[in-house]
């Protein structure tokens, strides 16, 4: 698994208070991981924060899923 | 317009001397001072180092980590507080009119505590906004209400009361008269604070309104001693479960007391200092008697605002003489501040039960920690020094006062049909 991954990964279970093998590329946070609306919002800003990027708002309304998010910040991480 | 009797038909609590009702009561009859030295954060630079703190709580006791996440340390103690409560009045949930049903809470801070996390990381960062969406959501002072009412699905009037000191006594009286109403039947009320931390302690040193007394920290809080030198700050949770008493008896609910009046006041006086000759104070009770429908002979008990500040303990005293006249004499006074610390926006809730435990048991909890007489208190008065008194407590009243001039009174009577 790639760094990226793994940080996301650890992000979310930390944040989402879910098991680590819930998280899987395909999972939707709000479906399959429990999230509300604020626990997106809070998602995305940890992301910022650790990979030291910003994702703005039109872009982060397109980070649905775990998978979604590791292609974002792979692409976009310096 | 008929008022609707209202009963206490459940109590649940979490502060520094007991984290249930019967721990509360074991050491309240004791006598056990619950101040030590602060755990909460590092006050070595602090004018103030010890604190009534509520202890061995730990939040995955209670919550699961994204829940506890979500909730401030107030929300923690007040889910916790009406959680037993809720259990303790046996109600079945499942087949009450919850529409019928509603929260009222009482906080004078809210959460202070993500205030100042949330605040210290803007102020240590670079100037980009990073706030997270939980700050507002979890600081609000109403947002423990809401809590509550999603926890148990009480639908009916929700909301929080802010006035200091006297925040939860509001929320109790509240409740009261809405059920007296007619508006809803049953409420889970009372308050919460948890304000043990670098910008209460500090703010509250600034207004030298806090004992100081480092040296002799574990007796700090000593209401009508010649040697107080402010209050110690205390934190914690009080619940009531407040419900109709028609509604009481079909369910056949244990009833603790009736509830049977309230009064409120400003004192138009002053930002942090009480009337010199207690005038709202006067006002707040004769309110309340006049609501109980009972005169000064049918109080037995008084359990005082007394936080043990040099210019707060007299005036009230002088305003209990007023209004009690010769039966100032013969009921008994206490502050369990002396034990509990003060809760500020919490105080009023968990006073509220000691004043009903102190029936239920017809024991007067005592004030502590008084070693010296002072001259200005007239030692006739009865304040119950370092040990509970038993006696028969046919009804308990329980004042608040809160910076700003806010004051509240509840009697609570000892039920007879």
């Amino acid at each position: 698994m790639s760094d990226i991954a793994s940080r996301v990964k650890a992000i979310i279970v930390d944040k989402l208070g879910v098991d680590e093998t819930e998280v899987t590329p395909a999972a939707s946070f709000t479906n399959d991981l429990g999230a509300d609306s604020l626990d997106t919002v809070e998602l995305i800003m940890e992301f910022e924060k650790e990979f030291n990027i910003a994702i703005p708002d039109d872009q982060a309304e397109n980070i649905g899923t775990v998978g979604d998010a590791i292609s974002y910040i792979g692409e976009n991480a310096k | 317009m008929k008022l609707r009797r209202v009963v206490v038909t459940g109590l649940g609590t979490i502060n520094p001397i007991g984290n249930n009702i019967a721990e509360f009561w074991d050491n309240l009859e004791k006598g056990v001072s619950g101040c030590d030295k602060i755990t909460h954060f590092d006050a070595s630079k602090f004018k103030t180092r010890f604190a009534c703190e509520v202890k061995n709580f730990e939040p995955k006791d209670h919550f699961d980590r994204k829940e506890a996440r979500k909730l401030d340390l107030y929300a923690q103690y007040a889910l916790v507080a009406s959680k037993e409560a809720i259990e303790d009045s046996k109600l079945d949930l499942e087949s009450e009119d919850l529409t019928r049903a509603g929260v009222i809470w009482g906080s004078g801070i809210g959460g202070i505590n993500t205030f100042l996390e949330e605040v210290k990381g803007f102020a240590n960062g670079d100037g980009t906004p990073r706030f997270s969406p939980f700050f507002i959501p979890k600081m609000i002072s109403n947002i423990a209400a809401g809590h509550i009412s999603m926890k148990f699905g009480f639908q009916g009037p929700n909301y929080n009361t802010v006035s200091a000191c006297a925040s939860s006594s509001q929320s109790i009286i509240d409740a009261m008269n809405y059920i007296r109403l007619g508006k809803a039947d049953l409420f889970i009320t009372g308050g919460s604070e948890a304000s043990i931390n670098e910008a209460g302690v500090g703010g509250f040193n600034s207004m030298m309104a806090m004992s100081t007394n480092n040296e002799e920290y574990k007796t700090a809080s000593r209401p009508f001693c010649k040697t107080r030198d402010g209050f110690v700050m205390g934190e914690g949770s009080g619940c009531l479960i407040l419900e109709e008493l028609e509604h009481a008896q079909k369910r056949g609910a244990k009833i603790y007391a009736e509830i049977v009046g309230g009064g409120m006041s400003g004192d138009a006086y002053h930002l942090t200092a009480t009337h010199p000759e207690g005038r709202g104070a006067i006002s707040a009770m004769k309110m309340a008697l006049q609501d109980a429908n009972l005169n000064p002979e049918d109080v037995d008990y008084i359990n005082v605002h007394g936080t043990s500040t040099p210019v707060g303990d007299i005036p009230e005293l002088r305003a209990l003489k007023v209004v009690f006249g010769e039966q100032i004499y013969k009921l008994n006074i206490s502050s369990t501040k002396s034990m509990t610390g003060h809760l500020l926006g919490a105080a009023g809730s968990i006073e509220a039960i000691a004043s009903i435990l102190a029936m239920n048991n017809q024991t007067v909890p005592p004030t502590i920690n008084h070693t010296e007489q002072d001259p200005e208190i007239d030692e006739k008065l009865n304040l119950t020094l370092h040990k509970a008194q038993k006696r028969e407590i046919r009804a308990a009243l329980s004042n608040t006062f809160g910076f700003g001039g806010h004051n509240a009174s509840i009697i609570f009577k000892s039920f007879t049909e």
